[in-house]
């Protein structure tokens, strides 16, 4: 039943609207002047608490997959993770069109001077060749073994993100602290299943 | 962090609508002298002594004013405040101020007495908030300098020191809010003095709402908002240069002084510009901001890099 349910193209679709409804919950806010007295920030966070939600729910399909004996949830990783690379991209042209206003000078100065920012920039830099390489054409190039090391940068962008949020809080860090838990939790499982598997492959030599 | 919207939450919520009503029209007469035909509810408060400090500069919508605030005891949120605070500070009565440290006659002093230390007056100032954002805030009070004089402070008052008040109760405590609690503040004597310097009780010709800092709050204009601390308890005057709440938590970014200053950045971002909210392009942020031909000259030879 639930591997017919993981099967189903409705299911897929159904994920994929529910993905797209922070997007458009943004755009009603918008549509209604519910933006708050700041419109820009609360998009700049907004679309940047969707990014790092996304990227903690990309890494969490390992370990429910692993946990639940479910592994047809895999098919459903890519949508995940093009949907953190959908919501940083907003996240950056938010803050490259209105908060900077196309001043690349600025933007280099902000780069160079706030690590916080630098942070921000590299993780949205790596995300773009694990979205380019994300289709079966490329893992088939790749090979899926190097497709896979290459993919498991994931978790460094993970992380990345996790301090970004970290360092530019004024005072309140439980979010980032949350998330940063949240990361390591997923990282357990994968590092446990790894001794495990590395065991059992000893003891079947 | 995280801003949670509240659609269904308006300022009709605190205020009876036919009151909220005449507000607006209040407003838009744009006089407090013009509240006394609306006197009749008892959270107005009639100014009647228009300030020559006052900015022409257009004020701050109210809406906005009141659903975007730092107060950290009710939540980091943005909008936090504006559904947390409400109920929990103007029912407190007697609102006592407590007055001592370096004065001759130390006293406890209720909120209706500070009110007839001197005749209200409204000061339209710019507030420039540390995080980049502007408002312009019609407030209602008198310089803090007519109340300190009252208790003639002592050769050794160097320094003021302001406590706000705390519940245990409030949404957040210093553990999650990541600042100490209850917040202080502090002045150099001279700041204290200074007649820009407002002890005020009202804004928008109303008596301060919760989340702006009721029932009494500083306003000191040429420095980042969180020196103008809110739901006043406490003043004392001191010898030495008093803890700061912002500074205790990072003494980097946030100085005993915090002057609004253009050239000095905050170490994680620039203080160049800030956006007068709700516009959408930033301007360029004044030195002082903008109230330095009045206040200038109290910090002449100070390095103010160093002493930011």
């Amino acid at each position: 039943m639930i591997k017919k349910i993981l099967l189903s193209g409705w299911t897929r679709a159904l994920l994929f609207v529910l993905c797209l409804v922070p997007f458009f919950d943004l755009g009603w806010d918008a549509y209604t002047q519910n933006l708050t007295a700041n419109p820009v920030e609360y998009i700049t966070h907004k679309t940047g608490d969707w990014t790092i939600r996304f990227l903690m729910i990309t890494l969490s399909v390992t370990p429910l997959r692993l946990l639940f004996h479910q592994p047809q949830l895999v098919r459903f990783r890519r949508m995940f993770g093009l949907f953190a690379f959908f919501y940083a991209t907003l996240h950056f042209t938010t803050w490259f069109c209105l908060d900077k206003f196309f001043d690349f000078q600025e933007m280099g100065k902000d780069i160079l001077k706030r690590p916080f920012i630098t942070l921000g920039l590299a993780a949205l830099l790596m995300l773009i060749p694990l979205a380019v390489t994300s289709t079966n054409g490329w893992v088939r190039r790749l090979g899926f073994k190097r497709w896979q090391k290459l993919h498991r940068l994931v978790y460094v962008i993970a992380l990345v993100g996790v301090i970004h949020y970290y360092w530019l809080v004024k005072s309140d860090v439980r979010l980032p602290l949350m998330y940063g838990a949240i990361w390591v939790a997923l990282m357990s499982v994968r590092a446990v299943e790894r001794s495990r598997n590395r065991r059992q492959a000893a003891v079947s030599v | 962090m995280i801003i949670r919207k509240s659609p269904e939450f308006r300022y009709s919520d605190l205020t009876p609508k036919e009151q909220y009503l005449n507000r607006r029209r209040f407003l838009a007469a744009g006089s407090a002298v013009l509240a006394a035909p609306f006197a009749r509810a008892d959270n107005k408060i009639a100014a009647a002594i228009k300030s020559p400090f006052s900015t022409t500069e257009k004020i701050t919508p109210i809406d906005l004013a009141t659903h975007y605030n730092n107060y950290y005891e009710f939540g980091t949120g943005k909008e936090d405040p504006g559904k947390n605070a409400p109920g929990k500070l103007d029912k407190i009565r007697p609102w006592t101020i407590s007055v001592e440290g370096e004065v001759t006659k130390p006293r406890i002093l209720d909120l209706d007495q500070v009110m007839k230390i001197a005749p209200l007056e409204e000061r339209i100032y710019r507030h420039r908030c540390v995080e980049r954002w502007s408002m312009v805030f019609p407030w209602i009070g008198f310089s803090l300098s007519t109340l300190l004089k009252q208790f003639t402070p002592t050769s050794r008052a160097k320094y003021v020191a302001f406590q706000s008040y705390y519940n245990s109760k409030f949404e957040l405590g210093s553990f999650s809010a990541g600042i100490d609690f209850p917040y202080v503040e502090g002045l150099r004597m001279d700041e204290a003095m200074h007649p820009l310097t407002l002890l005020a009780v009202g804004i928008y010709g109303e008596m301060l709402p919760d989340q702006m800092g009721a029932p009494i709050r500083l306003a000191v204009p040429w420095k980042y908002g969180y020196k103008s601390i809110k739901s006043i308890v406490k003043i004392k005057l001191v010898e030495k240069q008093p803890p700061t709440t912002w500074n205790k938590e990072s003494a980097e970014e946030y100085g005993f002084y915090s002057n609004v200053n253009p050239n000095v950045d905050h170490p994680r971002w620039s203080q160049k510009k800030e956006r007068r909210l709700p516009e959408l392009f930033p301007r360029d942020t004044l030195i002082f901001n903008g109230y330095g031909d009045q206040v200038a000259g109290l910090y002449a030879g100070m390095d103010l890099r160093k002493y930011h």
